[in-house]
C-alpha cells in the first residue's frame, strides 16, 4: 500500500453474524463478528495514518439498511457478488461521495430556516416561551438533537447561516435567551432575518461568505420555499425534509452531505474566521482610499515552507480552492510531504495573514517547479477567498521574485487553466506584469531583472 | 398466466434493464443471442424479473437455465 502514489479507497467490511459462538462471539477472538469489527477498526487505524487512504463504510450502510437488504444469498452463490443489486446504487453513491470530495466537490454550509426547523413553532406568533425546544414542550427533543448534530458540523467546519423570514430581533431572541437552544449567535457566520424573498437572502449569503451555490446546503421544513430556492438557485442543495420533524435527522445522516476529503483541527475557526470578515466589511466603509484602509489594518504574514505541522491544512486548502486557483491541481498530505521534500525539484510557500481583527491562518499555497536553472514554473498559486484586495498577490510574488533572483532564475512562467470556477484569475498573470508567451495559450512570462518591487502594506513575520 | 403473456413481460423487463428497445426473445434465445447479456446483466436480469414477479428463484434454477423458455417455465411454476 506504501508504494501507490495515487489515492486508494477501501470499503470496509459489511459484519456477518455466523452466530457460530451465538452472543459469546463478542466475548472472544476467534468469532467471526469480533474479527470483523475488529479488521474494519484496523481499516480505520490505517486510513488514519495513511493520508491517501479512504474508506468506503459498507459497514454503516449495512446498519442502516439490513443485512438481508444488503445481501442476497442466491446471487451471492452463483456469481460471488457479495453486494446485493439493490445496494448496488447506494455503495456506487458512497465511493462517488468520496471522489467528489477529493475532486474539490463537497458542502462548506449549511443555511438554516429557523420555525419549525430550528426549533418547533414561529418564534414571532408563539413567543420565545412557547416554542418547541428541549425536553420540555411538545417535540422539543427533535429539534433540539438535530442542533447538536449542526453544532458538531460547525465544530467540523462547515460555515452556518440562518435565513429566516422574521424581524432580526425576535429571530435572534431565542439564540439569545432560550436556555435549551444548542446554537448560540457566536456559532452563526451570518445570520439574516428580514422579509425579503429566501432566494434574495441566500445570495446575500453567498456574496458575504464568496463561496459557490453548489457548496451550500439549505434547510427548511416549508415545501413551498424549499421549492422557490431550488428553481432559482439550482445548484444549491435543498434536501427534501419529511414533514415530521422527528424524521429530519435520520433522513440528513442518509443523505451523507457532508462529505469530505480532509479535516485539521483549524477547521473548527472557519467561523469566527467569516464573522471578523463581516467586520472587516464595515470597516472598509470608514476609509475614502484602499491604501489608508490596507495601512490601518496592520497586516503581516509569515512566511513558510510546508512545514510538518502545515501539511494537512496545505493539502485542504489544495483540495478545497476554487476560485482563486491558478491550475487546481489537487494534493494530498503525503504528495505535500513529497513536494516539499524534492528540494532539487520544486521550491514551496506558505504565507499566513493576521490583522488587527484577527488571524486568517494560512491562506496562500505556491509550488514552484524548477523547470530548468534558469526558468521557475508555478505549478500552484491559490489564495483563500477570504483575503482578496488586501494586496497578498503583490507580497506573495515580492516573495517569489526575490527567491528567483537569490537563486539564479531568469525567469518566471505562469499558467491559468481554466475551470468552471477560476474566471476571477484569469488575468492574474498579465495583471500582475507578466507577459503573453507567443504561439502558447494562457501562459505568461516574468523577466526577473525587470521586476520592479511591488507596494505593499503587509509586514513579513 | 399464459406463457405468451410471461415471455412478453419478461421482454419487457430485457428491454427496460438492458436498455434496448430492439430485443425480440423466444423461447429459444440464449445469452448469446443479446449482445448486452452478460454475466453482469444477468444477474440484474434476475433481480428484475423476481421483483416483478414477485417471486425468488433458488440457486440451482439461476444455473439450470439453458434457454429462455427453461426461465419462463419457472417462472410459469413459481407464479402459478
Amino acid at each position: 500500500m506504501q508504494e501507490i502514489n495515487g489515492k486508494t479507497i477501501i470499503c470496509n467490511y459489511p459484519e456477518i453474524d455466523d452466530s457460530a459462538f451465538g452472543q459469546y462471539g463478542n466475548k472472544t477472538e476467534n468469532s467471526a463478528i469480533f474479527q470483523f469489527r475488529k479488521l474494519n477498526f484496523l481499516l480505520d487505524e490505517f486510513a488514519a495514518q495513511n493520508p491517501n487512504v479512504f474508506i468506503c463504510d459498507l459497514s454503516s450502510l449495512q446498519n442502516k439498511f439490513g443485512r438481508d437488504f444488503c445481501f442476497d444469498s442466491s446471487v451471492y452463490t452463483s456469481t460471488e457478488m457479495v453486494l446485493s443489486v439493490d445496494i448496488l446504487p447506494f455503495a456506487a453513491q458512497r465511493i462517488v461521495d468520496i471522489a467528489a470530495a477529493l475532486k474539490g466537490k463537497f458542502k462548506k454550509c449549511l443555511i438554516m430556516d429557523l420555525d419549525n426547523t430550528l426549533w418547533g413553532g414561529v418564534i414571532g406568533d408563539d413567543g420565545i416561551e412557547n416554542i418547541q425546544l428541549g425536553h420540555g414542550l411538545g417535540i422539543g427533543k427533535a429539534f433540539s438533537e438535530l442542533q447538536l448534530w449542526i453544532k458538531q458540523l460547525k465544530e467540523r467546519g462547515i460555515i452556518l447561516a440562518v435565513c429566516s423570514k422574521n424581524n432580526e430581533e425576535t429571530a435572534k431572541d431565542p439564540f439569545e435567551k432560550h436556555p435549551e437552544m444548542v446554537l448560540k449567535l457566536s456559532d452563526i457566520a451570518v445570520f439574516v432575518a428580514n422579509w425579503n424573498t429566501k432566494v434574495e437572502n441566500i445570495m446575500n449569503i453567498r456574496q458575504i461568505l464568496n463561496i459557490g451555490y453548489d457548496s451550500m446546503v439549505f434547510i427548511d421544513d416549508n415545501p413551498f420555499e424549499r421549492n422557490i430556492v431550488r428553481e432559482n438557485l439550482p445548484e444549491v442543495t435543498v434536501p427534501e425534509l419529511p414533514e415530521d420533524p422527528a424524521d429530519y435527522l435520520e433522513f440528513l445522516y442518509n443523505e451523507n452531505l457532508f462529505e469530505t476529503a480532509s479535516f485539521s483541527s483549524g477547521d473548527k475557526d472557519r467561523t469566527k474566521q467569516y464573522q471578523v470578515e463581516a467586520q472587516r466589511v464595515s470597516e472598509r466603509k470608514k476609509f475614502d482610499d484602499e491604501n489608508g484602509f490596507l495601512k490601518s489594518l496592520n497586516m503581516v504574514s509569515s512566511v513558510d515552507g510546508f512545514t510538518k505541522f502545515l501539511t494537512p491544512r496545505i493539502a485542504q486548502l489544495t483540495q478545497r480552492s476554487n476560485q482563486f486557483n491558478l491550475r487546481t491541481i489537487r494534493y494530498t498530505e503525503e504528495d505535500i510531504s513529497r513536494l516539499e521534500a524534492d528540494t532539487n525539484g520544486h521550491k514551496c510557500f506558505s504565507f499566513t495573514l493576521e490583522d488587527r481583527f484577527g488571524d486568517n491562518g494560512m491562506i496562500c499555497v505556491i509550488v514552484l517547479d524548477k523547470k530548468t536553472p534558469e526558468t521557475l514554473f508555478i505549478d500552484t498559486w491559490l489564495m483563500s477567498c477570504r483575503v482578496l484586495k488586501r494586496g497578498m498577490e503583490n507580497f506573495t510574488l515580492n516573495t517569489i521574485v526575490r527567491y528567483a533572483c537569490q537563486n539564479g532564475y531568469k525567469e518566471i512562467i505562469g499558467e491559468y487553466i481554466p475551470t468552471l470556477k477560476n474566471a476571477m484569475v484569469k488575468e492574474h498573470y498579465p495583471s500582475l506584469g507578466f507577459k503573453p508567451i507567443k504561439g502558447v495559450d494562457n501562459q505568461w512570462v516574468l523577466k526577473v531583472e525587470d521586476y520592479q518591487e511591488k507596494q505593499v502594506f503587509i509586514k513579513e513575520k | 398466466m399464459e406463457r405468451t403473456e410471461i415471455l412478453s413481460q419478461v421482454t419487457d423487463i430485457f428491454r427496460d434493464v438492458l436498455d434496448n428497445e430492439e430485443i425480440v426473445l423466444t423461447e429459444n434465445t440464449t445469452a448469446n443471442d443479446v449482445e448486452e447479456w452478460d454475466s453482469l446483466s444477468h444477474i440484474q436480469l434476475i433481480v428484475a424479473i423476481e421483483k416483478h414477479f414477485k417471486i425468488k428463484f433458488t440457486s440451482p434454477e439461476i444455473l439450470s437455465w439453458k434457454n429462455v423458455g427453461e426461465l419462463l417455465e419457472t417462472i410459469a411454476k413459481k407464479s402459478a
